[in-house]
């Protein structure tokens, strides 16, 4: 019980709360986005100094070199990791959908005997840190003589991928079963049914999935690491990366230059593919 | 009708065949051999020697393996929780909003984008003793502030820093299992005069206790394969940027301290040759990485889709 009074003083109250809370979450919430931001935004700033201010702890250039660019292009190996990264990333990713739909339709939607054994299986495989197999599949590669290329890390992607089949598995479990029983009717084989009616309606499930794989070749250091480190022909953008050196010494703006441009490509399918890849994410919930 | 049943068991067949072939070529081969060759001894050039149990005798006085040992279970016991801990703060931040959350859900995802190697090189410049901006601003703030990767004691949380950065991925899953409590358990709470932390308690935390499980198994499992940011940070911390065998002569530095269990793995088999002791350690971490998995299959229902 309140007396008339109390009332409006209450709801100033009530209201100013309401907008300190606002207030304070708009603050942490911009001051946080700031963090995550500095990074990304000091890289950028270095690769437009000249090499000798990258080498001071200043953070704005005092002229700018957008030429740095182009020098990475001509200086350097650049060019020819990228396009080493974009055949890596490119056909594993066509090749790893390829072969990973059908198996993840296999698994969600086919009735056959060991069906969850098999996806016990698959998320075994999806839980094993590379490093447990690294040395028999360095063998075999080396026994073919195909270490120091791409093809160690191309082929396999012919095979299907195991956070491939499970991601897509989630996602076509999520088509009602009554549609494909209607194709069936009439009088459609299970492939045709897969062609023609799932995969249209999967698209933003196999999007998210392609996605995930591209980002993960694109980002991958171990595998090229271990693969093609013999071979500086087949070096990949996270190897150049890692090991980028200038005769004398690292030039800083250009080493930023190119991480810049490594990672550019990334946040502009991102910025595209928004709405998929996150709903590809929410979907399953697991981590590359 | 028999023949009906075959053409349909091959039918089906015929979608998971490239599958089957990749589980049997890339798994299971490998790791029977795996197992096989722990038990010998050879190098690149030689024909494997049966030694039995050489070398998981061996395992039991390795100074390395001891520290790469005690470095990733230090990785495994604050990397991450404090991973975890970081997404959960996220997204309930994030729930706060009701517009404008999607600009600050892409800016705290980007970082997760940016690839490990590109964000170690930037970190490590953004850390670097004398010359690094973050020092700069302590300064500014009357703080001495540490070597970061350079420091023993500082490398490690230095790639907890940046592992906290890349933290998006992570968050984008609690944010959808926070977004998936029902809102009418928060007005019943609030209605019994419950405070937000309350209310997080009770609700919040009992809903997302599955996402927990599976953040804290995935979480493991990648710590146990941690290697791109390991690599790179005591390589370009160290000043000696190489790769291929080289990289391997600056793996730990400072002193030892970024050397992680795959590095170890990598250094015995690739720089050492001993190929037939990498086998008994990798065999030793798939005994770990298949530990944890089960257990999450036993506890978690965040797998199953319809699993019946």
């Amino acid at each position: 019980m309140t007396l008339a009074l109390d009332r409006p003083v209450t709801a100033t109250l009530e209201r100013r709360r309401i907008r300190l809370a606002w207030i304070a979450r708009h603050s942490i919430a911009i001051a946080l986005a700031i963090m995550f931001i500095t990074p990304v935004a000091y890289l950028v700033l270095l690769s437009l100094m000249t090499s000798d201010q990258a080498l001071t702890s200043d953070y704005w250039p005092n002229t700018w070199h957008p030429e740095n660019y182009l020098k990475v292009f001509q200086a350097t190996p650049l060019p020819h990791y990228l396009l080493n990264t974009v055949i890596y990333a490119g056909t594993a990713t066509i090749l790893t959908l390829a072969s990973s739909v059908p198996a993840a339709y296999a698994l969600a939607k086919l009735k056959f005997r060991g069906r969850n054994a098999l996806f016990l299986v698959v998320i075994c495989v999806m839980m094993l840190p590379p490093q447990v197999v690294t040395v028999p599949l360095y063998l075999m590669w080396a026994r073919y003589g195909l270490t120091g290329s791409l093809a160690p890390l191309i082929i396999p992607a012919l095979f299907g991928d195991a956070f491939c089949i499970f991601l897509l598995r989630q996602f076509l479990l999520t088509i009602p079963g009554e549609l494909l029983d209607a194709a069936r009717v009439d009088g459609c084989g299970e492939w045709r049914t897969l062609l023609r009616v799932v995969l249209p309606m999967a698209r933003p499930g196999i999007a998210a999935a392609g996605l995930f794989q591209f980002f993960y070749c694109w980002n991958d250091y171990y595998g090229p690491l271990l693969y093609t480190s013999e071979n500086e022909n087949s070096w990949t953008l996270s190897l150049g990366l890692a090991s980028f050196r200038t005769v004398h010494h690292v030039d800083w703006n250009l080493v930023t230059a190119a991480t810049v441009l490594a990672m550019a490509p990334l946040i502009i399918i991102f910025f595209f593919a928004q709405r998929a890849f996150v709903q590809g994410i929410t979907l399953t919930g697991f981590k590359g | 009708m028999d023949a009906v049943r075959l053409r349909r068991g091959l039918v089906t067949f015929s979608f998971l065949a490239p599958a089957l072939l990749g589980i049997g070529v890339f798994f299971v081969y490998p790791l029977l051999s795996a197992i096989y060759f722990s038990f010998t001894k050879f190098d690149l050039l030689s024909v494997p020697q049966w030694v039995g149990l050489d070398n998981y005798r061996r395992m039991a006085d390795d100074p390395f393996l001891l520290q790469a040992v005690r470095n990733t279970l230090w990785m495994v016991v604050v990397f991450v929780p404090v991973r975890i801990l970081g997404a959960i703060g996220l997204s309930m931040l994030l729930v706060q909003f009701k517009r404008g959350a999607g600009v600050f859900r892409t800016i705290y995802y980007l970082p997760a984008l940016v690839p490990p190697v590109a964000a170690t090189i930037a970190f490590v410049y953004l850390l670097k003793p004398g010359t690094g901006p973050v020092n700069h601003v302590l300064e500014m703030l009357g703080i001495d502030g540490p070597l970061w990767f350079n420091s023993p004691a500082w490398a490690k949380p230095s790639l907890v820093l940046l592992g906290l950065w890349a933290v998006g991925d992570l968050m984008i899953i609690f944010l959808a299992a926070v977004l998936g409590v029902p809102e009418s358990l928060y007005e019943a709470a609030s209605l019994d005069g419950a405070n937000a932390w309350h209310k997080f308690r009770s609700i919040t935390l009992p809903s997302i206790q599955p996402v927990i499980l599976f953040a804290t198994v995935t979480g493991v499992i990648y710590t146990l394969q941690y290697f791109d940011q390991a690599a790179v940070a005591g390589s370009i911390a160290s000043g000696q940027a190489t790769v291929g065998a080289g990289i391997s002569q600056s793996f730990g530095y400072p002193e030892g301290s970024t050397f992680t269990f795959p590095l170890w793995l990598y250094t015995v088999g690739f720089r050492y040759s001993a190929l037939g002791y990498a086998n008994a350690l990798a065999i030793a971490l798939f005994v770990v990485a298949l530990a944890v998995t089960v257990i999450l299959l036993r506890r978690a229902k965040a797998f199953s889709g319809e699993e019946s």
